[in-house]
C-alpha cells in the first residue's frame, strides 16, 4: 500500500509571516508539531470511534476569502450584535455591531492583533493536531473582550459561514472570547454552510471566563451534509465564575466538538449541555474533557442524542479531579435513542479521580424510546407515527432547558424542529 | 446465602495482626527448569508432561506470537519491565514422578501448608471427621503443577471430569483439543500468549450433560517458590442443562521480588448450562512502600454459546501489586446471561485495572454489572468495562452499576466505561458513581462505641454487600475477613 | 455527686463561636430540658458533648462520671456512657439494623470488660427492646435507618439507647419531625428508661415533648450560654410568651 499524503501537509507551505513575532513563533510550533502528530487516527485512543479515513486521501484546498452578497435566508434573526465569519475571515459587510459600549470589544481577529488587543494565543490543548494545524495557519477569527465588570445589553451572534467550491476546501477560523474580572455576557454561535459544496471547517475556540465573570455561550453546528466539522475548544474557568454552555449539534457528514474545561479557580460552575442528532451518512462526536483543578467547584454535563438511519453518535466525557480539587461536585450524563436497525451509539464517559472528598457520577444510557410513554400518547389518540416524533423530540427538547438563555432555547428549538420535521 | 454478622466478628479477630497472613514459605524439595524463556523451555514443558504433538506445535506458536507482541499498555498501571529471563517457569514439588493419588500420599508438607492458609480444603475437616463441613472438591496448585485433586470418585460417578490439565490432555484429549483455546486464542494478548506457550498446569472440568454438579468444585492456587511465574490454565465445559460452581482462591509468600501470574481461564455453557466462577484472590500485595507484590496478569474469558446459557463471575480482589484483569463474556447464545460481580480493593502502593466486557451478540441477551472499587492508601485502581450490544442482539439488556469509595486523599479511583450500541431494541444503563466514606456514617459509628478500623470494615463490608452476597458461603466467610485486613492502617 | 458538668464551656463552628460560657450541671436521676431559639448553640452542644469534628471547643471544661469528657475521643464517650440521639439519624445502606447494634453494644461490653454476647444471645435480647418499643424484627434486619419514615428512624434511636443503656442520653430535637403518635412512642420508650442512676438531656424547641416527658429542670439557652433556669413551669412560661425576650437581651 502506498503512503497516503497527509491532506493538510500542503497548506503547511504557506504558512503566513505577518503580526507580531510571539505569533510568528506560534505558528512555526504549530507547523513543526502537525508534522510529527499528522491526521488523528483510531489507534488513538481520543479517536477510537471516530475515523477520519475519508480526509485521509482527500485533496483539500486552502478557502478562498470567498465574497457574500447576502447572509444564507435561514439564519435564525436574534436580537443581538452580529460577527460574521466567511471561510475563517472577517466580513465586515455582513456583520453588524453598532451601538457597541466601549467595555466590549468584538471584532475580526486580523483586526485585533493588529491593535495589539492580543498578547498571547494557543494553548489549552496537548497532542492535538488539529489545533497545532490550526496555530500554524492562524490569520483571522473572531475576538471578543468583555472588560472589567461589564454587563453586555445584548447576546454576539456569531456567524460562522463556509462557502464551498468545486474543491474541497478548509477554513480555520479562530475564536477568542476573553471575559474579564466579573463581565458578563452570552455568545451565540451559529455554524453553516452558504452553500450545498463540502468544507471542512477546523474552528478552534480559546475561552478565559475570569474571576466571577460569566459567560452563556452556545452554539449550534447547521453545516450541511456534504462537510467535516472539526472543533476544539478550550475554556478556563476562574475562581467564583460560570460558564454556561450547550452544543447543538445537527450537520454535517462528520462533525466532531471537542471541549476541554480547565477549572482554574473554587466555585467555578462549569456546565457542558449539549444535544445531538445524526440521520442517514451523519457521524456526530461530541467530546469533553472538564479538569478540576481547583477545590469546591462544580461541573455538569448533560448530553442527549437521537441516532437515525445508518447515523452513529459518539460521547467521549472525561471528569479529572485532580488532588487539590476537594469538595469537587461533578455529574455527566448521556442519554441516547437509537431509532433504527443501523443507528449506533458509542458512549464512553470517564471518571478519574485524585481527591477523596467529592460526588462525582457519571450514567449512560442507550435504547429505543419509552413504551410506556408512546403507549399512553397512543391511548389519548395520537397515531404511532406522530407519537414516536413526539416523543424523539421533546427527548431533545427537554435538555435545552439546561440553557439559562431563553432566547437560545428558541432557536435550538427551532433548529431541531426545521432537521426532524414539524409535527402535525 | 451471604455471609452473616458473625462473620464480622472474624474481621475483628483477625484485626491485630497486621501483616500479610499467607506470606510464609514452605520448605519443600522443588525441581526447577532452568530460568528463562526460549523455545527450549517451550518444548522442556511440553515433554515433561508428555504432552500430543498437536499441543507442543500450539505452544511453540503461540511462544512465537508473543515474541512479535507488544505488551497491553492501555490500563492505568505503572507496569515495571518485566525480564522475562529471569524466571523460572516450571516449579514442582519433587514428588512429581510419583504424583499423589489422593490425600493421603500428598507430602504432609503441603497440606500442613494448607491447614496454614486456611483454604476451602475444607476435605480436611471432612477427613477429620468434622460433622456438618461444607463439600468442596479441590484441586490445589503449587507453583507450576497440581498437586491433589479430591472427591474424584464421587464426581466420577455422575460423569463429571475434574482434574488437572495436564491430566485431561491424556485422559480426554478430544475435549481438551476441542475447546482449549477456543474461547480465549493464544493470540489474545501477550500475557494470554505468554500462558499458552508455557502453561504448567491447572484444572478442567467438564460437566456431562443435564448433570447438577453435587458440590462447589474448587481450585487453589499457590505460588512458593522464588522467581517463579504461575501461569495456569484452566477450562470449564458445561455441557447442555448442566451446572456448577467453581471457586479459586490465590496466595504467594512474602517476598521482595515481584512475581508474575499470568493465567488463563476458559469457560464454555452449551444449551441451558451454567456456570458460576468465584474467586477470591489474595496474592501477596508487596509491602507498605510496594516493594514486591504478585503482578497478576489474567485472561478470564467465558462464551455462552448455547441458548438459555449463564455464566457469572464473581470476584474479590484484594492482593497483587499490580492487577490486570477483565472476566468477560461472550453472549451468543439467545437469551443468554452474563454477570459480573466485582469488589476490589487497593491499599498501600497496590494498582488494579479490572473490569468486564459483555459482548452481546445473541437475541435477549441480558448482562449485569455490579462493581464495587474501594481505594485507600497510595493505590490507585481503574474499572474498565466494555459493554457491546451487536447489531443481531435483539431486546438485549445490559445494567451497569459502578460505585467507588475513596479512603484518604493520597489515593485514586478510575472509571472508564465503554458502551458501544449498534441495536435500536437493545438496552443499555450504566450508572457509576464515586465518593468517599461518609464522614456522617463514620461518625455515627464512632458515636455508638466502635473503633475507627471497625466503622470503617463494617461501612465497606455494606457497600460490598451487593457483590459479597453472590459468593458461595465457604468464600463470603473468608471474603469478608479479607476486606477488614486489606483496609488495615488505611485510616486515622 | 454530679453526673455531668458543664463550666464555661466555649465552642466554635467554623470560625464562629456558638457556645460562649455555657454552665451546667446533671446528677443521676434528674432529667433536664435545654429549651432555645434557632441559632442558640442547642445542636451544637449535643455535638460538642459526642465530640464530632468540626464543633471546636475552644474552652471551659466537661466532666463526665468524673473523669473528662472532652480528652475521649467519640467512641470512648460514647462507651463511657453518653448516648446522643441524633436530630437526623443516618442512613447506612447495606448494614442491618442488628449488625449494626451488635457491634455498638460488644464495642461498650469490651470497653467494661464483660463478656461480647454471640449472636443468638444479642438477637434475643435485641428483640426483647424491640417489642417493647412496637418494632418489629422485619424493621431490624433493614439497613440502618435507610427508607425509615421520620417516626421510624426516632424509634429506633430509642432502641438504639434501650440496648446501649447510657448513663446519659443526650436528646437532640427527638420531637422533630413526628406527629402526635410518634412522639407518645418515642416518649414513652424514653420514660421507661428514666432510672436513678440515669440522667437525661432534653434539647428541644418546642414545649410538647415537655408533656410527655417531664423535665425536673428547665433551662433556656440564648446565644450560647444558659440565660434563665427553673422548673417545668419554665417550659409553659416560653410556649405562652415564646423566646423574645432572651433573643433580645443576648
Amino acid at each position: 500500500m502506498s503512503e497516503m499524503i497527509d491532506p493538510f501537509i500542503k497548506a503547511l507551505d504557506q504558512v503566513e509571516q505577518t503580526g507580531p513575532a510571539w505569533l510568528d513563533a506560534l505558528r512555526k510550533q504549530g507547523a513543526q508539531d502537525y508534522r510529527t502528530l499528522a491526521l488523528p487516527h483510531v489507534k488513538l485512543e481520543q479517536w477510537k470511534y471516530t475515523n477520519l479515513k475519508d480526509l485521509r486521501g482527500a485533496e483539500i484546498a486552502a478557502a478562498d476569502a470567498a465574497l457574500l452578497d447576502a447572509l444564507p435566508a435561514t439564519l435564525p434573526d436574534l436580537d443581538a450584535y452580529r460577527l460574521v465569519l466567511v471561510n475563517g475571515r472577517f466580513d465586515a459587510d455582513l456583520s453588524d455591531l453598532g451601538g457597541l459600549s466601549d467595555k466590549a470589544l468584538v471584532k475580526g481577529l486580523e483586526q485585533a492583533l493588529e491593535d495589539g488587543d492580543i498578547e498571547t494565543l494557543g494553548g489549552g490543548f496537548e497532542d492535538a493536531a488539529l489545533v497545532s494545524l490550526s496555530d500554524a495557519l492562524l490569520r483571522d477569527g473572531a475576538f471578543i473582550r468583555i472588560k472589567r465588570g461589564h454587563m453586555l445589553d445584548k447576546p454576539i451572534h456569531l456567524v460562522i459561514l463556509s462557502v464551498g467550491s468545486d474543491k474541497l476546501t478548509a477554513s480555520h477560523p479562530r475564536i477568542v472570547i476573553d471575559m474579564q474580572d466579573g463581565a458578563s455576557a452570552t455568545v451565540i454561535e451559529t455554524h453553516m454552510g452558504a452553500n450545498d459544496s463540502a468544507v471542512v471547517s477546523l474552528p478552534v475556540s480559546e475561552v478565559t471566563v475570569a474571576e466571577k465573570a460569566r459567560l452563556g455561550h452556545y452554539k449550534q453546528q447547521l453545516d450541511n451534509a456534504q462537510s467535516y466539522h472539526l472543533a476544539h475548544s478550550a475554556v478556563t474557568v476562574a475562581e467564583g465564575a460560570t460558564y454556561d454552555s450547550f452544543v447543538l449539534q445537527l450537520g454535517g457528514k462528520l462533525a466532531r466538538c471537542d471541549v476541554r474545561c480547565l477549572i482554574d479557580g473554587a466555585h467555578a460552575d462549569v456546565r457542558v449541555n449539549g444535544a445531538y442528532h445524526a440521520g442517514n451518512g451523519q457521524h456526530v462526536d461530541n467530546t469533553s474533557f472538564i479538569d478540576h483543578a481547583a477545590p469546591d467547584a462544580k461541573s455538569a454535563e448533560n448530553f442527549r442524542g437521537v441516532l437515525d438511519g445508518d447515523g452513529r453518535g459518539v460521547f467521549q466525557g472525561k471528569i479529572l479531579v485532580r488532588q487539590i480539587a476537594q469538595g469537587t461536585d461533578g455529574q455527566q450524563m448521556n442519554r441516547a435513542l437509537l431509532l433504527s436497525e443501523k443507528a449506533e451509539i458509542d458512549s464512553k464517559p470517564e471518571l478519574e479521580i485524585y481527591a477523596d472528598d467529592v460526588k462525582c457520577s457519571h450514567g449512560a444510557t442507550a435504547g429505543d424510546m419509552d413504551e410506556d410513554q408512546l403507549f399512553y400518547l397512543m391511548a389519548r389518540g395520537i397515531d404511532a407515527d406522530t407519537a414516536r416524533k413526539l416523543l424523539i423530540q421533546a427527548f431533545l427538547f427537554d435538555v435545552l432547558n439546561e440553557i439559562d438563555y431563553a432566547p437560545a432555547r428558541e432557536i435550538f428549538h427551532d433548529a431541531i424542529a426545521a432537521k426532524l420535521g414539524e409535527i402535525a | 446465602m451471604a455471609a452473616t454478622t458473625e462473620t464480622i466478628e472474624q474481621v475483628k479477630e483477625l484485626g491485630g495482626g497486621d501483616k500479610y497472613k499467607h506470606g510464609f514459605v514452605t520448605d519443600i524439595e522443588m525441581e526447577f527448569a532452568p530460568k528463562g524463556l526460549n523455545e527450549d523451555i517451550v518444548r522442556f514443558i511440553s515433554a515433561k508432561k508428555e504432552e500430543p504433538e498437536w499441543l507442543l506445535e500450539w505452544r511453540l506458536k503461540a511462544f512465537e506470537r508473543w515474541k512479535t507482541m507488544p505488551e497491553p499498555d492501555w490500563a492505568k498501571l505503572d507496569v515495571p519491565p518485566i525480564d522475562y529471563n529471569d524466571i523460572y517457569y516450571f516449579a514442582a514439588p519433587k514428588r512429581d514422578e510419583d504424583k499423589p493419588q489422593s490425600l493421603d500420599e500428598v507430602d504432609p508438607k503441603l497440606l500442613e501448608t494448607y491447614a496454614k492458609l486456611g483454604i476451602p480444603l475444607k476435605e480436611q475437616e471432612v477427613l477429620a471427621g468434622v460433622a456438618g463441613a461444607p463439600t468442596v472438591a479441590v484441586d490445589a496448585v503449587f507453583d507450576s503443577v497440581s498437586v491433589a485433586t479430591t472427591y474424584r470418585k464421587t464426581l466420577e460417578e455422575k460423569g463429571i471430569i475434574f482434574c488437572s490439565i495436564s491430566e485431561a490432555v491424556h485422559t480426554h484429549p478430544e475435549l481438551v483439543k476441542k475447546y482449549l483455546g477456543s474461547v480465549v486464542p493464544y493470540s489474545d494478548n501477550k500475557h494470554a500468549c505468554l500462558n499458552s506457550a508455557v502453561f504448567t498446569d491447572g484444572s478442567f472440568v467438564y460437566i456431562p450433560k443435564g448433570v447438577r454438579c453435587p458440590m462447589e468444585l474448587s481450585t487453589y492456587f499457590r505460588i512458593n517458590a522464588e522467581n517463579t511465574g504461575q501461569f495456569e490454565r484452566t477450562l470449564i465445559v458445561a455441557d447442555e442443562g448442566s451446572y456448577v460452581s467453581y471457586l479459586e482462591g490465590c496466595t504467594a509468600p512474602q517476598r521482595d521480588e515481584n512475581q508474575l501470574h499470568a493465567a488463563v481461564v476458559e469457560l464454555v455453557t452449551l444449551d441451558d448450562a451454567e456456570i458460576k466462577y468465584s474467586t477470591v484472590q489474595n496474592w501477596y500485595p508487596g509491602d507498605e512502600e510496594g516493594r514486591g507484590g504478585i503482578y497478576n496478569f489474567v485472561t478470564k474469558r467465558g462464551a455462552c454459546r448455547g441458548r438459555n446459557s449463564k455464566i457469572s463471575w464473581t470476584q474479590v480482589e484484594t492482593g497483587s501489586a499490580i492487577t490486570w484483569k477483565y472476566p468477560s463474556c461472550i453472549l451468543q447464545g439467545d437469551n443468554s446471561v452474563g454477570e459480573f460481580y466485582s469488589v476490589a480493593i487497593t491499599n498501600n502502593r497496590q494498582q488494579a485495572d479490572t473490569g468486564t466486557k459483555m459482548i452481546h451478540l445473541g437475541k435477549n441477551t441480558r448482562s449485569k454489572i455490579i462493581s464495587k472499587g474501594i481505594s485507600a492508601g497510595r493505590s490507585q485502581q481503574t474499572y474498565r468495562g466494555l459493554v457491546r450490544m451487536s447489531p443481531k442482539a435483539e431486546s438485549a439488556r445490559n445494567y451497569t452499576q459502578c460505585d467507588s469509595l475513596l479512603i484518604g486523599d493520597q489515593c485514586g479511583a478510575h472509571t472508564t466505561p465503554y458502551i458501544e450500541s449498534r441495536n435500536a431494541s437493545a438496552k443499555v444503563e450504566h450508572e457509576a458513581t464515586t465518593s468517599k466514606i461518609s464522614e456522617d456514617q463514620l461518625f455515627y459509628c464512632l458515636q455508638r462505641g466502635m473503633s475507627e478500623e471497625d466503622a470503617v470494615s463494617l461501612i465497606v463490608n455494606g457497600f460490598c454487600k451487593e457483590v459479597m452476597q453472590t459468593l458461595p458461603m465457604e468464600f463470603a466467610v473468608e471474603a469478608q475477613k479479607l476486606i477488614g485486613i486489606s483496609l488495615e492502617g488505611s485510616v486515622g | 455527686m454530679s453526673l455531668l458538668e458543664i463550666k464555661d464551656l466555649q465552642a466554635t463552628v467554623g470560625e464562629k463561636q456558638i457556645l460562649k460560657g455555657l454552665n451546667l450541671t446533671l446528677r443521676p436521676g434528674e432529667v433536664h430540658a435545654i429549651m432555645g431559639p434557632n441559632g442558640a448553640g442547642k445542636s451544637t452542644l449535643g455535638y460538642s458533648l459526642a465530640g464530632r469534628d468540626g464543633y471546636e471547643v475552644t474552652g471551659g471544661s466537661v466532666t463526665f462520671d468524673g473523669k473528662d469528657l472532652l480528652e475521649m475521643d467519640p467512641s470512648e464517650r460514647a462507651n463511657e456512657g453518653l448516648f446522643l440521639a441524633f436530630q437526623y439519624p443516618v442512613e447506612i445502606p447495606g448494614v442491618a439494623g442488628t449488625t449494626f447494634l451488635k457491634h455498638a453494644l460488644n464495642a461498650k461490653r469490651r470497653h467494661h470488660g464483660e463478656e461480647e454476647l454471640d449472636g443468638l444471645e444479642f438477637v434475643k435480647f435485641l428483640r426483647g427492646k424491640a417489642k417493647e418499643l412496637g418494632m418489629n424484627d422485619e424493621m431490624l434486619k433493614r439497613p440502618v435507618n435507610v427508607g425509615f419514615s421520620g417516626g421510624e428512624k426516632k424509634r429506633n434511636e430509642t432502641l438504639q439507647m434501650s440496648v446501649l443503656e447510657p448513663k446519659l442520653a443526650v436528646l437532640d430535637e427527638t420531637d422533630s419531625g413526628l406527629d402526635i403518635d410518634a412522639l407518645r412512642v418515642v416518649a414513652d420508650g424514653v420514660n421507661r428508661l428514666r432510672s436513678p442512676d440515669r440522667a437525661i438531656l432534653v434539647i428541644t424547641h418546642y414545649q410538647r415533648l415537655l408533656d410527655y416527658l417531664v423535665p425536673d429542670f428547665v433551662h433556656v439557652l440564648a446565644d450560647g450560654k444558659i440565660v434563665k433556669s427553673g422548673d417545668k413551669s419554665l417550659a409553659l412560661e416560653l410556649e405562652e410568651k415564646g423566646y423574645a425576650e432572651f433573643v433580645s437581651a443576648a
